[in-house]
């Protein structure tokens, strides 16, 4: 079982904006990776950026970034 | 065989196109369909391809690079998504079916059409076009070069226009994309429809739209998305607005590999080639006796060659063609049916040779020759 920890997902409207926001992590060697989205958070599919909750706030304020559709806290 | 039907498609692709479509069978999954490293993989190529076109085409956002199947798609997509009933749309004589047919389907639901006409080289005048506005004239539709004669349309002029007019400008750059440099901001373009197997060089099966902002486009189709699955509607956010469904994720792959390929050759190396076997071809026609050659050879232009011999059928010409001479080329009347009317070829169609990058010099003169020799009887 994997060990849960706080993180904070990050949603999108489409496909394209979870990819351009994993293209603006890689090049400015921000945390965070894709995934799928928690059914807490919508029971929609979809792909999220998952980061350790303490780099919400430089993820969320980060230049260039793909308009959020949420940001969202879970236990993941 | 010696291929010259570039403007049908390109037969002929980059080495590195046929790899990238390879790779792509043996490791893409389905973009936006779960998140696994199959899908992933699907949706970063995908992606990368979005930024890749709308770079190539001036644009700045990236998710307003919509995929479709091919241009016919996406001009479809685009004028029923813009326009209606109550609209009055401006076109040309030059037009391709993949314009002409949507538009009259639009006419058929109460739209007014209006033609700038094309003299008997093909040509428009640009001043008849403040001439066709009205009040409720909303778009200027119109190919960038005519697929029948090569002669191209002054997108710049036409761009400045519609800006002038408040008119949507939506282009279908089917027989220039990859050869012409085309920039949706300076030439004010609306919506850019492309194909990616003719001048892209990548499969058939791909093309797209490249959409200004500002332009909102009521979806087509509506379908999976693999985001916002409880939503009853398509999605409203671009791209996933307007592609419902599988894209051609392995299509996409390969026409990433030819946007690279261009870029690093060159658009501006690939026009002047094809134009110079153009024009080696043309030089060796233009004066056969009973030849007639179809277009405006004194401005820009796509790399084809429209003619016919004496009144032979084009069909027998272009069968002629392939069976004693091997050479491909395309007979009938290539869907413009506009523009067989204004040269006066309804009946006869015409023989087209469309050239393509990786033709060759020897190839261009073996045409010419075959031409006299069929001319000569």
């Amino acid at each position: 079982m994997r060990e849960k920890k706080p993180m904070a997902v990050f949603t999108f409207y489409t496909t394209a904006a979870a990819m351009a926001m994993e293209k603006l992590c890689r090049e400015r060697g921000l945390p965070g990776r894709l995934g799928p989205t928690p059914r807490s958070v919508t029971s929609d599919c979809g792909i999220a950026w998952l980061a350790p909750l303490s780099d919400r706030e430089i993820l969320e304020n980060a230049p260039g970034a793909p308009e959020f559709a949420g940001v969202y806290e879970r236990e993941l | 065989m010696i291929y010259l039907d570039n403007a049908a498609t390109s037969l002929q692709k980059p080495e590195s196109v046929v790899r990238a479509v390879s790779e792509a069978l043996c490791s893409l999954g389905n973009v936006g369909r779960g998140v696994n490293a199959g899908s992933l993989s699907a949706a970063r190529v995908v992606y990368g391809t979005r930024e890749k076109l709308s770079a190539f085409f001036g644009g700045d956002d990236p998710s307003r690079v919509c995929f479709t199947c091919n241009s016919t798609e996406a001009l479809n997509i685009a004028i029923f998504g813009l326009l209606g009933p109550e609209d009055h749309i401006i076109s040309t004589d030059l037009e391709h079916n993949s314009v002409l047919r949507p538009l009259y389907r639009l006419e058929d639901r109460g739209a007014a059409l209006s033609f700038l006409a094309a003299d008997r080289k093909g040509c428009v005048d640009y001043d008849d076009l403040p001439g066709l506005l009205r009040p409720n004239t909303r778009a200027v539709v119109c190919t960038h070069a005519s697929n029948l004669t090569g002669n191209a349309l002054d997108i710049r002029r036409i761009g400045a226009f519609c800006a002038e007019h408040g008119l949507l400008f939506i282009l279908d750059a089917s027989q220039t994309a990859g050869s012409f440099p085309i920039s949706m901001t300076e030439d004010n373009v609306s919506v850019l429809c492309f194909t990616g197997h003719k001048g892209l060089m990548g499969p058939q099966g791909t093309g797209g739209m490249v959409i200004a902002p500002g332009v909102e486009i009521r979806p087509f189709k509506t379908g999976g998305t693999g985001v916002q699955s409880h939503l009853r509607s398509q999605p409203e956010a671009y791209p996933t607005r307007l592609e419902a469904g599988t894209l051609n994720g392995h299509g996409i792959a390969g026409l990433s590999a030819a946007v690279d390929f261009l870029n690093e050759t060159g658009i501006e190396t690939i026009h002047r080639h094809e134009l110079d076997l153009m024009a080696r071809f043309y030089d060796g026609v233009r004066a056969v006796p009973g030849v007639t050659v179809y277009g405006d050879f004194d401005r820009e232009r796509a790399p084809i060659v429209t003619l016919n011999v004496g009144d032979m059928d084009s069909g027998e010409v272009s069968d002629i063609l392939m069976e004693d001479f091997g050479i491909a080329v395309r007979s009938g009347a290539h869907c413009a049916p506009r523009m067989h009317a204004a040269l006066g070829t309804t009946a006869q169609g015409a023989v087209r040779f469309s050239f393509g990058y990786f033709n060759t010099m020897a190839e261009a003169e073996a045409a010419a020759e075959a031409v006299r020799s069929i001319a000569e009887g």
